[in-house]
């Protein structure tokens, strides 16, 4: 929304800016990602048909694009919440790792409430974890301005280590060398979907996808409805847009800082809902898989915008999803391959962002201004 | 490459322009910035180039110096046609040009900048011998003496302009182009820089000034050039024209310059300052036990040269900057620390610096025109904005001060710097303070604008509201002022009423020169 028209893209039409560049850096990602399959021997073209049939072409597909989808919309929007105050939160990673601790706690350890009450406490539990463990980093950017981007790859590492020793050492399974906590009790697991919708009488294919992806969906709604109809996203708005308006506003930066942290920490927690409570239904070691940082990307490509992040995250999804069929279904493009292809989206839509913006204005300009 | 070297490049061929500019066409999408603009500029002449805000004095200049290129059009120079592509291309034709933001290196001693980017070899010590050499030679023929191993970020602004100049001259530069250059100074800094820009062009240099303050262009010219919409309206001869007839060139029409005022009948103090002391950003104090009062229907005019306090004061008295002593009170009553509780109060402030400050660049307007009282339970419906009440609120507000165009969802950056200015005054001022802070209020605002809101400012201290001004525009402190202060090192230096100070006088005080010619108050 209020992003849309400022920095490199500044002055460009709202529809190019939203619509054009996102599709202009698909396009440069998946050519060159054609060249490189045809480099190795193998037709592009049956390639892509391949990976949209992977991604959406049966019932299965579309159910695990969904669950992986579901992954990026909470460390999207995380991301994204915090640059909407002018922060880089590259630590979403360590948040959700550590927001999985919390939610792990609850439903290993209160288990003995039922699942109607189990299942608001696993959630509370990974914001709460999320929350805390992004709490740090902004406290010591507010107070004491040591820089976001530092610290939060730096608690990146801390949660790695401090999960690592808690998985080996004091939450391992009993009588068990995997470093993996016990199994939840049957009551503390998310429904998966074809369970839920099975009883209500609808039929759908079996598929990971679990409730925490309506979670996701909420979670849009009330970001898109806290960031630009309450008073307290105004005010984060501000501090991030500028910080001395803020300031003569009668709004105070550093406040505005731990807020947008704390939230955007409490949104990549509960990635971990959706991973362990929804498909692993255990504390298992780096159940984040760098979703924390493809989240970066699909935040940058969603224009930070929740209806973008949700559009960006069924890309990523379908592409992780589309990917794996590809390698199966196409021995000669290995799940090294799709790893590469995902890299380059990564690569156009999130660094390069801006790369075609020349282009566009020219080709704009020139027929717009005669 | 020497400057001498590069002199030969300008050999002019015998009665040619220095300068000129041929049918000048650019386009910024579908902003037509300059339209068949042509110039030519006399050689060893100062010719001033006038017009308001985006006329297109800067985008010609820019296109001058290359950091833009025409979209038609040719530029010669000194009969010759030359294409420049860069900076360099007209740094080799013999181009210099001293922006109005100064492009030095702060924490570079004067000889380091001066040769920056023409250090001539490898190793910096024989170039800087030789930029040394040079550098005194060019101080004493030009009157441009500056301390050559002093940091440049500890020099004054006005020191640092000159090394700005000695820059241009000692890449060779035959053509000068100075940007808006005395926005910063104090008078008696820019009477200096008038005496040396005319000892340049005694040396034989050629000089194009752009500026909006007419008489300065009045007093130092040989020939005017107008802009106005991107075009070149007329050229005139410094010596047969009148300052009313520029003015009215540069806006199309007849312009009051003096804002008419009915004599001051003041009452109760509305806002009393009392032995207040801030400190600036590195912790020096910058304001020194200042007090004074405005009252009711009074403006009250704080001139001085940048850096002098003036800021500092400001931002203490709209609850910005801590307050180290003293007091303030508004109608009487204490402030507390914070802006809130003055707000509440009636306290408004028009920051000097509306584009960080004031306003929220990305924000919608109506986004903007709400800062500061987003808590006003009549901008939302329970817990959420009414945006819907919102933009009816702004829409007011954008008609009442003639913002144009007044659309409420409109993005803030996207209007010019007076609609911008007047959407922030509007804001203030619509919700009756009894006291309004303002600072630099005019600045990069069109003269059109400028009439408009200082009219609004005579208003509300006709309606019995105080109103304190901070200003660099003398003229504008003169012009609606009913009392004037003079700041200097963080002091009140002098107070004036209205119509008693001379700008000498003022001009003095602000340079510190301290006469002490303080009247009664």
């Amino acid at each position: 929304m209020s992003i849309v028209a400022t920095g490199p893209a500044a002055g460009l039409p709202r529809w190019a800016v939203l619509g054009l560049l996102p599709a202009l850096n698909l396009l440069a990602a998946f050519a060159i990602s054609g060249l490189i399959v045809l480099l190795i021997g193998e037709n592009p073209w049956e390639a892509v048909r391949m990976l949209v049939w992977g991604a959406f072409g049966f019932q299965e597909a579309i159910g695990y694009t969904l669950f992986y989808a579901t992954n990026f919309i909470f460390t999207g929007l995380a991301v994204a919440v915090a640059f909407h105050c002018g922060l880089f939160n590259i630590g979403g990673e360590g948040q959700a790792y550590i927001g999985g601790l919390g939610m792990a706690l609850v439903c290993l350890y209160l288990d003995f409430l039922p699942f109607a009450l189990i299942v608001p406490a696993a959630v509370v539990g990974a914001a709460l974890f999320g929350a805390a463990w992004a709490f740090v980093p902004a406290w010591l950017q507010a107070y004491r301005g040591s820089h976001i981007v530092i610290t939060t790859i730096m608690f990146n590492f801390i949660a790695a280590a401090v999960m690592a020793y808690l998985l080996v050492n004091v939450m391992s399974r009993p009588g068990s060398m995997e470093p993996e906590s016990r199994d939840f009790a049957l009551h503390a697991r998310l429904p998966l979907m074809h369970e839920a919708l099975g009883a209500m009488g609808i039929d759908i294919a079996a598929s990971p996808l679990n409730l925490s992806f309506l979670w996701a969906l909420l979670c849009c709604a009330v970001v898109w409805v806290f960031m630009w109809h309450t008073r307290a996203g105004y005010r984060l708005r501000t501090a991030g847009a500028s910080p001395p308006a803020a300031l003569y506003g009668g709004i105070s930066p550093p406040r505005q800082i731990i807020v947008a942290m704390v939230v955007s920490g409490a949104l990549a927690g509960c990635m971990s809902l959706n991973e362990l409570m929804g498909v692993q239904h255990r504390l298992v070691l780096e159940f984040t898989a760098g979703y924390g940082f493809a989240g970066i990307a699909v935040a940058l490509m969603g224009r930070g915008h929740p209806v973008g992040i949700v559009l960006a995250s069924l890309l990523f999804g379908a592409l992780y999803q589309g990917g794996a069929e590809l390698s199966f279904e196409i021995p000669g493009i290995t799940r090294d391959m799709v790893v590469v292809i995902q890299g380059l989206v990564i690569l156009f839509a999130g660094a390069l962002e801006f790369m075609f913006v020349p282009a566009v204005r020219a080709v704009l300009l020139r027929s717009s201004g005669g | 490459m020497s400057s001498s070297e590069k002199r030969r490049n300008t050999t002019p061929t015998a009665g040619a322009p220095a300068v000129e500019l041929l049918r000048i066409n650019k386009w910024f999408g579908a902003v037509h910035a300059n339209r068949d603009v042509s110039l030519s500029v006399a050689p060893g002449t100062i010719h001033g180039i006038v017009g308001e805000n985006g006329a297109g004095k800067s985008t010609l200049m820019s296109i001058l110096y290359g950091f833009h290129r025409a979209d038609r059009g040719e530029i010669r120079i000194a009969g010759r046609p030359v294409a420049i592509r860069g900076s360099e291309d007209a740094i080799a034709a013999g181009i210099g040009m001293v922006h109005q933001h100064f492009m030095l290196v702060d924490t570079f001693t004067v000889v380091e900048n001066v040769i920056l980017g023409a250090e001539g070899g490898r190793l910096l010590a024989p170039g800087t011998h030789r930029a040394r050499g040079e550098l005194a030679e060019l101080a004493s023929e030009y009157a441009l003496e500056v301390p050559p191993d002093a940091l440049v970020g500890d020099l004054p602004v006005g020191l640092q302009q000159r090394v700005e100049i000695l820059k241009a001259l000692y890449r060779g530069a035959e053509i000068l182009v100075l940007d808006e250059p005395t926005g910063t100074l104090a008078p008696q800094e820019a009477d200096h820089l008038f005496r040396i820009l005319r000892r340049l062009k005694g040396q034989g240099k050629t000089i194009v000034l752009i500026t909006h303050k007419l008489r300065e262009i009045m007093a130092v010219t040989d020939r005017i050039s107008v802009m106005r919409q991107g075009r070149m309206v007329a050229h005139r001869d410094t010596a047969t024209t009148t300052v009313a007839e520029i003015a009215e060139l540069m806006v199309g029409r007849r312009v009051l310059s003096q804002v008419e005022k009915e004599a001051v009948k003041p009452g109760r103090d509305l806002l009393s300052v009392e032995n207040l002391r801030v400190r600036d950003d590195r912790g020096l104090s910058s304001v020194r036990n200042v007090s004074f009062s405005v009252r009711a229907g009074e403006i009250v005019g704080i001139a001085g040269v940048a850096g002098n306090g003036q800021s500092e004061l400001m931002e203490a008295l709209a609850g910005l900057r801590p307050v180290v002593g003293g007091r303030i009170l508004v109608a009487g009553k204490p402030v507390g620390a914070g802006g809130r509780l003055r707000r509440r109060l009636g306290l408004a402030h028009v920051p000097e610096d509306r584009r960080r400050m004031g306003l929220v660049m990305p924000f919608q307007a109506r986004e903007s025109a709400i800062l500061g009282h987003h808590d006003d339970p009549r901008y939302r419906r329970a817990a959420l904005f009414d945006w819907a009440a919102v933009s009816r609120d702004t829409a007011g507000k954008m008609d009442a001060f003639d913002v144009r165009p007044a659309d409420p969802r409109r993005i803030t950056a996207a209007f010019s710097g007076g609609n911008q200015q007047k959407l922030v005054l509007a804001r203030e001022i619509e919700r009756d303070p009894l006291v309004l802070l303002v600072g630099q209020p005019t600045r990069g605002v069109d003269i059109g604008a400028i009439e408009f809101i200082h009219r609004r400012l005579v208003a509300m201290r006709d309606a019995g509201r105080a109103v304190l001004l901070i200003s660099a525009e003398l003229d504008e402190i003169m012009g609606l002022s009913d009392r004037i202060l003079v700041m200097f090192g963080g002091t009140i230096a002098g107070e004036f009423p209205a119509g008693r100070a001379t700008e000498r006088e003022l001009g003095l005080l602000m340079a510190g020169a301290a006469g002490r010619e303080r009247s009664a108050p």
